[in-house]
Order: C-alpha cells, then structure tokens, then sequence
C-alpha cells in the first residue's frame, strides 16, 4: 500500500500547515514559552486540567497567555488510570477549552508511563460516539492501531520512546509498519524524542506530523530548540514527498561513467594482466 | 447557603471542607472564590456541565474535582 506524499494534514476537519504540535509545559517561564511556541510556527498546543487553589488565580493567567496565541488547544487526559477517569476529564476539557478534541493519555503502567491499550480503545468508544476528535496517545502496536481507528478515531499518536525520555524511535520497524498499513490515517510520533533529526527520521518514514514537549522545553534555550525541531521536521517531510532512494549495500558512483578519463588505458591494462 | 443550617462534609479536590447541606455548586464554587473563573467541575469522578450547576446539591460525603487550565504535554 503506497502512502499519498502530498496530500494536506488534518485533524478532524481542519487542515494545518506546520506538521509540530508543540506542549506548553516545563518551560522555564511563561514568557519563554511563548516565545518558543512562536517560533515553532505550531498551530496546535497541548494544555491540561489540574487543580489549583482559588486564591492563587485559578488557571486564568495561563489560560489568558494560552488564548492570547490564538492557536488550537489539544486538551489531554494526563495521569488519567481508568477509562472512566479519562471520559469525566475529557468532558471537562471539552467544556474549559471550547474545543471537541482531546489527546487520550491512559496510563498502564507508572515506571515507563506506557499508555494500557485496552482502556485507551474502551474509552475512545464512548467518547468518539459522544462526538470527540480523539487523539489517543498510543504504544505502535498495530492491531491496538486497527481497534482504535473501528472505535472512530481519525488521529493515531503512536509513541517514539516513553514520554520525557529523549531516547527517538525505539521501534523503527513498527512504526513503518503502522505507516504502511494504515496508509490513510493521519499518524503522528508523540512522546519520546529528543533531538530534531529523530523527529526528522519520523517525517521520513512518512509521519504527518510530531507531539513535542520535553525535548523543547527542557533543552537549554528552548526557542532555538523550537525552531530547530520545526526546520528538521518540514525537511524530514520534504524528504519523504521527494521519495528516498532505496538504501543499497554497494557503491554505485554518482559521476557518469562514460567519458572518464584514462578508461581505455586502464580497462587494457587490467585485461592484459588478467 | 444553607436550607437549615446544617453543614455537610465533602472532599473538594482532596481537601475536607464543609459546607450547607444542598448547597449547588455554583453556591459551591462562589463560596470557594471560584465564581467566575475559568474551571470545570466534576462530582463523585462524573462531569458536572455549567448547565446543570443550579440543580445539582452538595450532598453529604461528596467528592468535588475543581479544575482550572494548566500546562500540559
């Protein structure tokens, strides 16, 4: 199955032109995470709920700096355990940020933060029928994949590597697969990367686009990072629309070989010894 | 707030509060200096939509989420 190299990218029915969706937490202000957002030219940030005391503001100054941007929200369900967890703070999200879409974080297992499958597809049923754009963070499995897209989700977010953990694309092999065998899906790498030429190697493979936040927020001047991130994956993407060459054992040179000098003399000499 | 002057005690976000028997959440809210702020409420872990906030009582025992827009991945 070929994948279609130049069609637009979309969530839902809204087509976006930068391929990075960016998260805004861990800066080390509000003010560098603005910045950083803006020059990342994202179009999608990603927010979360918390509780906050009254007394200190409630969430209004971020939210303020947040609405300021102008740009998509992506409401997660963070720290959610249990699908009815997650159904309830998605609610909540849908009702705070205005917005139906929603990045569906279940997390199976607390050491390495890996999404539980069976809850993430139990809880995208409820919520894609309650009219959710459910974006579900995921491991690469590609059955889980298959599941989630029957249960009504138009977005795959498979993981790279564990969430926060810098390591890049662990499993190359499923995510080319995944890519491959979900030809029309929109598939974005979420959680995991470290470094642009991971998110480059994703775009390459033929992803849409990539879910950031540590790598950019914890590097030590996360504007320039945000910038870099956002060069490497337009280029990983106009590598992939301009098709690779297969990859080959062998050399094969790249000047012609008609017309090099001294030919005769050597093709000769070896025929002679030979 | 209160009906009778009785006072019930609730969880609100993992905290012990107390406060009038049926009092709604929008009482609620106000009474915790939430009025007007940009939050979402749940009650015993399922969504409370703003619509339903006048007609759903604080009952005895209840835990309250109140949460607000924060940073997130």
């Amino acid at each position: 199955m070929r994948v279609a190299v130049h069609r637009p990218f979309t969530i839902g029915e809204v087509e976006l032109k930068s391929r990075l969706l960016l998260g805004t937490a861990q800066y080390p202000s509000p003010d560098v995470m603005v910045r950083a957002i803006e020059a990342s030219r994202c179009e999608v940030i990603t927010v979360s709920l918390r509780r906050q005391n009254a007394a200190g503001g409630g969430g209004e100054g971020f939210w303020d700096i947040i609405r300021g941007l102008g740009l998509h929200v992506l409401p997660n369900t963070a720290g959610c355990r249990t699908v009815q967890e997650a159904i309830t703070v998605a609610n909540m999200g849908r009702e705070l940020f205005d917005t139906s879409w929603v990045k569906l974080e279940l997390i199976g297992d607390d050491y390495t933060l890996q999404p539980d499958p069976i809850a993430l597809i139990e809880a995208t049923k409820v919520l894609a029928e309650d009219g959710f754009e459910v974006l579900p963070y995921m491991t690469e499995d590609l059955v889980v994949a298959r599941r989630l897209v029957d249960a009504g989700c138009r977005v795959l977010m498979p993981w790279g590597a564990p969430i926060g953990s810098g390591q890049g694309i662990l499993n190359p092999y499923a995510l080319r697969t995944l890519r491959s065998r979900l030809p029309d899906m929109t598939l974005l790498v979420d959680a995991g990367l470290g470094r642009p030429s991971q998110a480059a190697e994703a775009m390459e493979m033929g992803f849409d686009g990539i879910l950031l936040n540590s790598a950019v927020a914890l590097a030590q001047d996360p504007v320039l990072m945000a910038k870099a991130f956002s060069r490497a994956i337009e280029a990983g993407r106009q590598g992939f629309e301009a098709g690779l060459i297969p990859s080959r054992e062998m050399g094969v040179p790249s000047t012609p070989t008609l017309g090099t000098p001294f030919w005769q003399q050597q093709a000769a000499g070896k025929e002679e010894g030979s | 707030m209160s009906q009778d002057g009785c006072l019930v005690k609730i969880l609100v976000n993992g905290e012990p509060q107390e406060v009038g028997l049926n009092v709604s959440v929008d009482g609620l809210l106000v009474s915790l200096g939430y009025g007007g702020k940009a939050v979402a409420v749940a009650v015993n872990r399922d969504f409370v939509p703003r619509s339903s906030y006048p007609q759903t009582r604080i009952q005895e025992g209840d835990e309250i989420e109140i949460l607000a827009p924060m940073q997130g991945g």
